[in-house]
């Protein structure tokens, strides 16, 4: 698990446009809602929440169909496949390499750009714990469509259409923390639900992951 | 292949209806088309006196006027919607443990038909609450689920249609029905939880809770309506779909209806 972490963390590095495109489109993304909507600063800490998460769920979007795509191609996943270590280990060690390329840094990112939208420090702790969070299971959850989408006709699209409704959850604890804070009623369900869901993901998704992978190779 | 192994088991059982025989699309094919009419002529009997209760008998609701009335349309088409992302992931989780053909081929028939109703029940909902409320749509968590499975309908059809392997499309459409399956009720509490934080409308979905007798015996039978022609639909759906993968063999050739 951890060689093949390592193997796709080195992959990424070595090729530091794609990751750094998905970070960019982040930053891009939530610098244009302040320019659509105006810079009255009330209404701007209001959405902050939304628009950064919905960033961070379109920016892990454009990482996702690389993580088993490449492999597919040459022939990898198919060794993959064969090898004595369960696939769905395998899965978890990519899944992880595709948080820490595409999530991590839009953890390290977003109190940053929550500055721009004028948190205050509590909401930012709260935003980058709740994305801490959410985003692996973005990941986890995403890898389920890109195994299901891998080698069909269209995959891109047909992705993000798969997807998205099943990011709904994460999103909606994930913006209604930081609300739920700014509000007074505090964090703290939010933060646990999105950290059940983060186990739910963790222990089901490589496997539904493992099923579809099985399914596009047979 | 599979036909004589289940012609053999056959003669093993005789006098008893051996069940899984219909599972191979040979046998069900004719089968489908036999009860096929069954079930239109109860969608139409239930549909006729459904609709003869919705419009003359159901008294005029006390506050909402004739406008009520599209519930009989609303809550059927609600209810079937949810009823068959259940059945076709029921198909799908059968397909997938005892890799049968004709489960995934229903679960394929049913995907358009439960799309339409999540589709007429947004439509039918809007028309409602535009004279009720006064707007079409409210970010309500009932609505908002309701898109949320018309997505994950759509999400289903598409990921089929975009794989051209039959069978390798039927496996994972099923992968894709089953994570629906376990994300619809998250999705629904996540909705539910995210709308009462965030109250602000003054709307209210929730009815008077006694409703007249006659307007739920209306609303029972428009769903028992609706729900006979979902049967209908998906049996002829099935049987395009039979008709379209094995045109190869030679019990298909046969038929009457080919051939002619």
């Amino acid at each position: 698990m951890l060689a093949v972490m390592r193997r796709d963390l080195l992959l990424a590095m070595r090729r530091k446009t794609e990751v750094l495109t998905a970070l960019f489109f982040f930053v891009i993304v939530t610098s244009l809602f302040p320019l659509g909507i105006g810079p009255e600063t009330a209404l701007l800490r209001k959405i902050a929440p939304g628009v950064l998460w919905v960033g961070a769920l379109l920016s892990t979007m454009l990482g996702l169909q690389r993580m088993f795509a490449a492999d597919h191609a040459d022939g990898t996943l198919e060794q993959m496949l064969l090898s004595p270590t369960p696939l769905g280990l395998l899965v978890s060690g990519k899944n992880m390499a595709h948080w820490l390329v595409s999530g991590l840094p839009l953890v390290l990112l977003a109190p940053l750009l929550g500055v721009q939208f004028d948190l205050d420090a509590g909401s930012l702790g709260v935003l980058t714990l709740g994305l801490l969070l959410g985003t692996p299971v973005l990941s986890l959850v995403g890898g389920i469509g890109a195994a299901l989408t891998l080698g069909v006709r269209g995959g891109g699209v047909l992705l993000s259409l798969l997807v998205l409704p099943l990011y709904i959850p994460t999103l909606i604890f994930g913006a209604g923390a930081v609300q739920a804070h700014s509000s007074g009623l505090g964090a703290t369900g939010h933060l646990s639900l999105l950290a059940a869901l983060l186990v739910m993901a963790l222990f089901f998704a490589p496997w539904a992951t493992t099923a579809a992978l099985r399914i596009a190779l047979e | 292949m599979s036909e004589i192994v289940i012609n053999n088991r056959m003669g093993m059982s005789q006098g008893v209806i051996h069940w899984f025989k219909f599972a191979s699309p040979s046998s069900f094919y004719p089968l489908a088309g036999k009860m096929q009419p069954w079930f239109w002529a109860l969608a139409a009997v239930f549909g006729i006196a459904g609709l003869w209760i919705s419009f003359f008998v159901a008294p005029t609701d006390a506050t909402q006027g004739e406008g009520y009335r599209i519930i009989f349309v609303h809550v059927p088409a609600s209810w079937l919607s949810m009823f068959i992302y259940m059945v076709m992931a029921t198909w799908a989780g059968i397909g997938l443990a005892l890799n049968a053909r004709l489960s995934g081929m229903m679960a394929q028939a049913l995907a358009p038909t439960g799309a339409l109703m999540a589709f007429l029940s947004l439509w039918t909902g809007a028309f409602w609450g535009k004279p009720m409320w006064g707007t079409w749509w409210v970010w309500d968590a009932r609505l908002t689920s309701e898109l949320i499975l018309f997505f994950l309908y759509l999400g289903f059809i598409a990921l089929q249609a975009a794989i051209d392997d039959p069978r390798r499309a039927d496996k994972a459409g099923a992968i894709l029905a089953l994570v629906g399956v376990v994300n619809v009720p998250i999705i629904y509490f996540s909705v539910k939880w995210w709308n009462t934080l965030h109250q602000g409308s003054s709307v209210s979905m929730t009815r008077a809770p006694s409703m007249a007798q006659t307007m739920l015996w209306g609303m029972l039978l428009m769903a028992l309506a609706f729900w006979m022609y979902s049967v209908a639909m998906a049996l002829k759906r099935v049987r395009t779909i039979i008709l379209e993968r094995e045109a190869h063999t030679d019990w298909v050739r046969k038929l009457a209806e080919v051939s002619e």
